[in-house]
C-alpha cells in the first residue's frame, strides 16, 4: 500500500488547496517567463520581418529602432547598384496615434516600397498592398478587420489585409503602408516649426524624400561585412548587418526591460523555491509523530523517505501542471504577447523537481533523526 | 514444561543515563529482570522513575549505557548494540501498544494492521486477510473500514492491539495501555492481553498506574529512581 497516496487522500482537501496555491505561484512564474520571451520575440520580429541582410542608416546612429535615422530616399538606388546586393528597399518607421471606432489607436506605421524588401512577410487574412496609395495592412492586435477604413493624417486608408505578431518593442501593433503614403504622413504629422520651414521652400526637396533606412538583401555569395564596410565609406551613411541590428535591439532597446523582468523572475523563482521548501518541510514536521510510529512498528527508512519524497514531488508536479494549464488558458488575454516555449515549461518543471527533492531532503533529515521513542510519549 | 518457563526477556546489569555532568540523569541503575513465556508483568513506579526508559530498552528503541539485553534467546546488547537492523528485530519479535493508540490517521483500521504485515514481507492479499481475522478476533471486525479518528477509544485501542499482535511477536510491550480507557474497558483489554499471551506463548510487559488492574498481572515490578525494588510476590 502506498502511504504517500493514502496520506494525500486522507488530507485531500488540504492537499488540493496547497496545490492550488502553488499552481497560482507557478502560473505567475510562467507568465513572467512568457512576457519576457514575448518582449524579446516582438522586438526581434520587427527586425526580422524584412528578412534583410544589411541595414543602411544615417551615419553615427544605431537606427532605425534604437535611434532616429534619416537618410535620403535616393540612397536605395546607390545601395541596389552595389556589388553583391540582390535587392534593396527604402523603409520608414513612425509611431502614429489614430482614432478608430471611438478609441485612440497607437500604430507603428511602416512605410515600404511594394515589390521591394521591407513589406509584410505573410498575410494572415486579406491581401497585400497592391495600390500605390491609401491601402493598409495591419497587425491583428490593432483590432482592425479587412474592409475597415482608418484615418491617418489627412488621408483615409482601406484595410486590405492583416498580419500577426508584428509590433515594435513598445508593443504598438504595426501597420504597413506604401513609402509615398508614409512620407506624406510624416510631413503632415511633423511638428509645426518644421512644417513652416518646409513651406518656406528651404529644405523642401531635401526633406520630402527622406527614409529611415534602406534594407538590402545580398547575393548568397556576398559577405555582409564587406558590403557594410563599403557603405560606411560613403558620406553620411552607416551600415549594420542583420546580426548587428538584432544585437543592438537586444542590447539597447530590450536590454533594460529584459533585465528588469529577468531580475523579477529571479526573485519570483527564489520566492517560489522558498515557499515550496517551507510547505514540504512543515508537511513533514507535522508528520513527525506518525513517522516515529512507523519507525516503532519497524518500517525501514526506505518507506519513510519515499513517503516524504513522493508527496513533495506530487505536490510540485500537480502545482506545476495546474499552473501550466492556468497560464495556457489565460495567456491570450494579456495585452502583449506571452510566448511560452515547451522548453521553458520543462525547465521550470526541472527546477521544481530539484527544489522538491532538496526540500524533502531537509524533511527526510529531520524524519530520520526523529527518535521512535517520541511515538510512545509519557 | 521446562520449555514453557523459557525466558523471553533477560536484562542483566542494565544502566542508562541521559546527559553528562550537571545535567546527568540516571534513569536506570543496574537493573536485572527476567520475563518468561506466558507471563504478564507490570512495571509500576512514580513518574520519572524510569518505567518508559526500561520499556524502551527492552524494545530496542534506546540503547542501554551498559548491560546485557537478551531477547528470545538472542543477545541483542552487550554493552553495545550487536544487531544493525533493530527495526527488523522489532518488526519480527516485538509488538508495541501505546497509551494513546498511535494508529496512523490516514489508514483505516484494517490497513493499519495490514501495514505491519506487508512490512514484514507478507503479500498484500494475505495481509488484508490476516488483518481482518485479527480484528474479528479482537471484536472490532465490524469497524475495519473506519478511519482511526472515527473509532471510540476502546475500539482504537483494540485495533492498536491487533497491530501489535499482527506479526505474532514473542514480546508485547505496553506503555499505559489502559490509561485512555475507563476501568471497565481497561479490565476487558487486560483480560484480552492475558488471553493472547497464553495463546501465543508470548510475554507482556506493561507500564501502568492503574491500581484497579493490578490483579490482572502475574508479577509486579516497582521502579524507584531507576532502581528495581524487591519483586513482589506473584499476585495470582
Ligand atoms: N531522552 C531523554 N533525555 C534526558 N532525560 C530523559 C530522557 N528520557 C527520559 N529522561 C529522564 O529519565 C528519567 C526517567 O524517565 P521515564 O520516562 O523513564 O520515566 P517514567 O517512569 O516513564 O515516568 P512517567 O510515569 O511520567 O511516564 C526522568 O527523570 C526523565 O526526565
Ligand atoms: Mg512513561
Amino acid at each position: 500500500m502506498n502511504l504517500a497516496y493514502r496520506d494525500v487522500r486522507h488530507n485531500l482537501f488540504r492537499f488540493v488547496l496547497t496545490c492550488l496555491g502553488l499552481s497560482l505561484l507557478m502560473a505567475v512564474v510562467l507568465a513572467m517567463i512568457g512576457i519576457y520571451n514575448g518582449l524579446v520575440a516582438d522586438a526581434l520580429n520587427i527586425v526580422k520581418a524584412p528578412q534583410a541582410d544589411l541595414w543602411v542608416v544615417e551615419s553615427g546612429t544605431q537606427g532605425p529602432f534604437a535611434e532616429a535615422s534619416k537618410i535620403p530616399g535616393r540612397t536605395r538606388d546607390a545601395v541596389a547598384r552595389l556589388h553583391g546586393v540582390a535587392e534593396a528597399g527604402s523603409i520608414t518607421y513612425q509611431t502614429v496615434e489614430a482614432r478608430h471606432a471611438g478609441e485612440t489607436l497607437r500604430l507603428y506605421v511602416i512605410g515600404y516600397e511594394p515589390g521591394r524588401p521591407g513589406g509584410p512577410q505573410t498575410i494572415a487574412e486579406g491581401r497585400g498592398i497592391t495600390q500605390t496609395h491609401f491601402e493598409l495592412v495591419a497587425d491583428r492586435q490593432t483590432g482592425l478587420v479587412v474592409g475597415d477604413r482608418i484615418r491617418l493624417g489627412r488621408n483615409s486608408f482601406a484595410v486590405v489585409g492583416l498580419v500577426e505578431d508584428t509590433m515594435n518593442s513598445g508593443g504598438d501593433p504595426a501597420a504597413f503602408i506604401t513609402l509615398p503614403d508614409a512620407q506624406t504622413l510624416q510631413s503632415q504629422l511633423a511638428p509645426p516649426a518644421q512644417r513652416v520651414q518646409t513651406a518656406r521652400g528651404a529644405g523642401l526637396l531635401k526633406s520630402a524624400d527622406t527614409v529611415a533606412a534602406v534594407i538590402a538583401r545580398l547575393e548568397p555569395a556576398a559577405d555582409p561585412l564587406g558590403v557594410a564596410t563599403t557603405v560606411r565609406q560613403w558620406k553620411h551613411l552607416g551600415a549594420l548587418t542583420q546580426a548587428e541590428q538584432e544585437a543592438i535591439l537586444i542590447g539597447s532597446v530590450v536590454d533594460r526591460a529584459k533585465r528588469q523582468i529577468g531580475l523579477f523572475l529571479g526573485i519570483l523563482l527564489t520566492v517560489s523555491a522558498v515557499v515550496i521548501a517551507l510547505i514540504i518541510y512543515t508537511m513533514t514536521m507535522e508528520k513527525l509523530k506518525q513517522i516515529a510510529t512507523l519507525k516503532l512498528i519497524g518500517a525501514p527508512d526506505r518507506t519513510i523517505v519515499s513517503l516524504i519524497v513522493q508527496q513533495s514531488l506530487a505536490l510540485g508536479m500537480v502545482g506545476w501542471s495546474f499552473g501550466l494549464i492556468l497560464i495556457l488558458l489565460v495567456k491570450d488575454y494579456f495585452p502583449r504577447r506571452v510566448v511560452l516555449e515547451p522548453v521553458n515549461a520543462a525547465a521550470l518543471g526541472g527546477i521544481i523537481i530539484v527544489v522538491c527533492i532538496v526540500a524533502s531532503g531537509l524533511g527526510v533529515r529531520a524524519a530520520l533523526k526523529v527518535d521512535p521513542a517520541t511515538a510512545i510519549g509519557g | 514444561m521446562d520449555d514453557a518457563r523459557q525466558p523471553l526477556i533477560e536484562i542483566a546489569g542494565v544502566s542508562k543515563h541521559f546527559g553528562e555532568g550537571e545535567a546527568r540523569v540516571d534513569a536506570l541503575r543496574d537493573i536485572d529482570l527476567t520475563v518468561r513465556r506466558g507471563e504478564v508483568v507490570a512495571l509500576l513506579g512514580p513518574s520519572g522513575s524510569g518505567k518508559t526508559t526500561l520499556l524502551n530498552v527492552i524494545g530496542c528503541i534506546i540503547a542501554p549505557t551498559v548491560g546485557r539485553v537478551t531477547l528470545d534467546g538472542e543477545l541483542v546488547y552487550d554493552n553495545r548494540a550487536l544487531r544493525g537492523d533493530l527495526r527488523r528485530l522489532r518488526l519480527d519479535k516485538i509488538g508495541f501498544i501505546f497509551q494513546f493508540h498511535n494508529l496512523l490517521p490516514f489508514l483505516n483500521a484494517r490497513d493499519n494492521v495490514a501495514l505491519v504485515l506487508t512490512l514484514a514481507g507478507r503479500s498484500s492479499v494475505e495481509a488484508q486477510e490476516r488483518a481482518v481475522e485479527l480484528l474479528d478476533y479482537l471484536e472490532v471486525g465490524h469497524r475495519k473500514d473506519a478511519m482511526p479518528a472515527l473509532l471510540s477509544g476502546g475500539e482504537a485501542q483494540r485495533v492498536a492491539i491487533a497491530r501489535a499482535l499482527a506479526n505474532s511477536p514473542r514480546i508485547i510491550l505496553a506503555d499505559e495501555p489502559t490509561a485512555a480507557l475507563d476501568s471497565k474497558r481497561a479490565g476487558i483489554v487486560m483480560d484480552l492481553l492475558r488471553k493472547l499471551a497464553a495463546e501465543q506463548d508470548a510475554c507482556i510487559v506493561a507500564v501502568t498506574h492503574d491500581e484497579k488492574i493490578y490483579d490482572r498481572f502475574d508479577r509486579l515490578f516497582h521502579l524507584r529512581d531507576g532502581v528495581l525494588e524487591d519483586q513482589e510476590e506473584e499476585v495470582s
